[in-house]
C-alpha cells in the first residue's frame, strides 16, 4: 500500500442557502480545493461523492456523473462514483478516495460531500433523515432521528451521572468555537440558558441539543504521499483510515449508549496509525446530538464512560482543554449537510495542522482525528491525520 | 407507501408474528430470515410472541414527522420481549408515567394514515400492564 497525502482543501460556507443549487454548491468546493493544491483540472484521475439523499431531497440521482459534468470532467470520462452512508457518506467518500490513491490504482484523486437540504419543506427533510435508521421498524412507528438519539440519552442519563446542565455544555462549547468559523452555519455563542430554555424536541433533547439542516459541500484532494510535494508545501499524511458497522435499528445495539463501531473504528485507527489517543491533538467527533458527542469521545477513548459530562463540563474538549473536540463548531454549529459533514471534518483537521484555523487554532496541532457517524451509529468512518 | 409494502407485514405488524431459530433457540423481532449466529446452519421458523415486556429506554416525542403531528407530545420507547428481543414501539400512556423498567403489554393500535385518502396504517403499540 502507497502512503496517501491530502494536498487540497476546500469548504464552502455552511447555511440555509437559498441562492445556490445542488450543483452551484459542489463546483464551489470543488474549484476551492483545486486552488488550495493549485492543480488543474486535467491533473485529476477520479472522483469519489458522499452524498445521502438528492433522490428525496432535490429529486435527482446519478450524482456521481452530475459531479463530473459540472465539474467539467464529462469530455475527459473519468471515473466518477456516489458514495452513500447516510451522514457518515463523506467519511466513506474519503475512505474510498485514500484506498484508490493506495492501492495504485488512482494518482490524483478527489473526495466530495454536498448536501442541499432546504429545497424542501423541514418536514420532508425530517422525514428524509428518518431513512438513515431503520424505516420499517423505527420510522413506522413514529420514531424521528431526534427520538432515537433522546432514547439514547435516556439510558444513557439513567445508567451514568450526567447532569442536563453538562449535556447543555457541549452546545455551548460547539457554539463558542463555530463563532470562530467563517464558514459555520451559526456564528453566535450561546448559554447553558439557551439549550435549556429553547423548544422541546424529544425529552431529553431539546433544539439546541440538535444539529440544524444545511446546505453545503467540501472538497479534499488526495495524492500519492511521494507526489504531494509537486502541488502544496504542507501535505497533510492519512495516517490511518478505518470503518465499521453494526446493527440498522438502535434497538438491536448490544449496548443502547455505546456505538460499537465507533469503538472498532477508533481502535483499528489507532492500531493502524500505531498511536494511542494520547497522542491526538484535536478530534472532529460526530455531534448531530449533543448526547452524541458525549458518547463519542467516550468510544473513542478520549475518557472513561460515564464521565464525559465532568470532562465537558471541566472545560476538556475546550479550544484550551487536554482534547479540543470540534474545533469547527461541529455539526451542531457549523452545519450538517449530511452528505458533506465527513469530508468537512477532514477540512478542519487539515486547516489546523497548517496552521490555518485563525481564530481556533490549536497551537502546535500535529496530528489531528474525524469521526463521522452514519444513522445511529450502523456505520462510523474514523480518520488519523498527521503533518509530515 | 404502497399497499403491497404495508400488506406483506400484517402479520408481524398485527399481531407479532416473528421469527425463531430453532439451531440455537434465539427469537428475532423484528424478524430476521437469517440467523446471525448460526448463518447457514440455522433454521428459522415463524414464532408468535407474547407481546409482554420491559421498557430499555423511552423518550417523550415533541416534534414529530408529518403523519404523527396530531399525536404529539407522545411517547416512545425501547421495549424488551420477554422471548429476548427487542423493538421500537410507543406506549399509550401519560408522558409523565413511562419509566425504565416498567412492565408493557401489547395492544392493536392505529399508527398512522397516508393522507386524507392513504391506506389506514395499523400496528402493534403497548399500554402499562395492569
Amino acid at each position: 500500500m502507497r502512503d496517501v497525502a491530502i494536498i487540497g482543501v476546500g469548504c464552502t460556507t455552511f447555511g440555509e442557502k437559498w441562492q445556490s443549487s445542488f450543483r452551484h454548491l459542489f463546483v464551489e468546493a470543488g474549484a476551492l480545493a483545486l486552488e488550495d493544491a493549485q492543480l488543474s483540472g486535467e491533473k485529476i484521475d477520479a472522483m469519489y461523492v458522499g452524498n445521502m439523499s438528492a433522490g428525496r431531497f432535490i429529486e435527482q440521482e446519478h450524482i456521481g456523473a452530475l459531479i463530473a459534468d459540472y465539474a467539467g470532467m464529462a469530455t475527459r470520462h473519468i471515473p466518477s462514483t456516489r458514495v452513500e452512508a447516510a451522514c457518515a457518506s463523506g467519511g466513506l467518500a474519503f475512505r474510498q478516495a485514500v484506498i484508490a490513491v493506495a492501492s495504485g490504482m488512482e494518482d490524483i484523486v478527489v473526495a466530495a460531500g454536498v448536501e442541499k437540504m432546504t429545497d424542501v419543506e423541514p418536514g420532508a427533510s425530517t422525514d428524509t433523515l428518518t431513512g438513515a435508521a431503520d424505516r420499517e421498524w423505527e420510522g413506522f412507528v413514529g420514531a424521528t432521528f431526534p427520538g432515537l438519539y433522546a432514547m439514547i440519552a435516556t439510558d444513557y442519563m439513567h445508567r451514568y451521572p450526567l447532569t442536563r446542565e453538562q449535556l447543555a455544555q457541549v452546545s455551548v462549547k460547539n457554539h463558542y468555537n463555530g463563532a470562530r468559523n467563517p464558514i459555520a452555519q451559526y456564528q453566535q455563542e450561546i448559554t447553558i440558558g439557551t439549550v435549556l430554555r429553547s423548544t422541546m424536541v424529544a425529552e431529553p433533547l431539546r433544539l439546541f441539543d440538535c444539529s440544524p439542516i444545511t446546505d453545503g459541500a467540501a472538497a479534499v484532494i488526495v495524492a500519492p504521499l511521494d507526489r504531494a510535494r509537486e502541488f502544496t508545501d504542507t501535505p497533510i499524511k492519512v495516517l490511518a483510515s478505518a470503518q465499521a458497522s453494526d446493527t440498522i435499528a438502535l434497538h438491536d445495539r448490544r449496548d443502547i449508549s455505546t456505538l460499537d463501531a465507533s469503538v472498532a473504528a477508533g481502535k483499528q485507527a489507532f492500531k493502524m496509525a500505531k498511536l494511542s489517543h494520547k497522542d491526538i491533538d484535536m478530534v472532529e467527533v460526530h455531534d448531530c446530538f449533543s448526547i452524541a458527542e458525549i458518547c463519542a469521545i467516550e468510544d473513542l477513548g478520549f475518557c472513561k464512560k460515564g464521565e464525559a459530562g465532568k470532562f465537558t463540563a471541566d472545560g476538556e474538549t475546550a479550544l484550551s482543554g487536554k482534547i479540543p473536540v470540534n474545533t469547527s463548531g461541529g455539526l451542531k454549529a457549523c452545519g450538517h449537510p449530511v452528505g458533506a459533514t465527513g469530508i468537512k471534518q477532514v477540512c478542519e483537521i487539515v486547516q489546523q495542522l497548517r496552521n490555518e484555523a485563525g481564530k481556533r487554532q490549536i497551537d502546535g496541532a500535529k496530528i489531528g482525528m474525524t469521526h463521522n457517524v452514519g444513522g445511529t451509529g450502523a456505520t462510523v468512518a474514523v480518520h488519523i491525520l498527521g503533518r509530515v | 407507501m404502497s399497499v403491497a409494502r404495508f400488506w406483506r407485514k400484517i402479520p408481524q405488524r398485527y399481531n407479532l408474528i416473528g421469527t425463531r431459530c430453532e439451531t440455537c433457540g434465539r427469537h428475532f423481532f423484528p424478524p430476521r430470515t437469517f440467523c446471525p449466529d448460526c448463518r447457514r446452519n440455522g433454521k428459522i421458523v415463524d414464532h408468535k410472541f407474547a407481546g409482554k415486556g420491559t421498557v430499555v429506554t423511552y423518550t417523550i416525542i415533541h416534534t414529530a414527522n408529518e403523519q404523527f403531528e396530531a399525536l404529539t407530545p407522545y411517547v416512545l420507547a425501547i421495549i424488551q420481549l420477554d422471548e429476548g428481543p427487542r423493538m421500537t414501539s410507543q406506549i399509550v400512556c401519560r408522558p409523565d408515567e413511562v419509566k425504565i423498567g416498567m412492565r408493557v403489554k401489547s395492544v392493536f393500535r392505529k399508527i398512522a394514515t397516508d393522507g386524507r385518502s392513504g391506506i389506514i396504517h395499523y400496528g402493534t403499540k403497548f399500554v402499562p400492564e395492569e
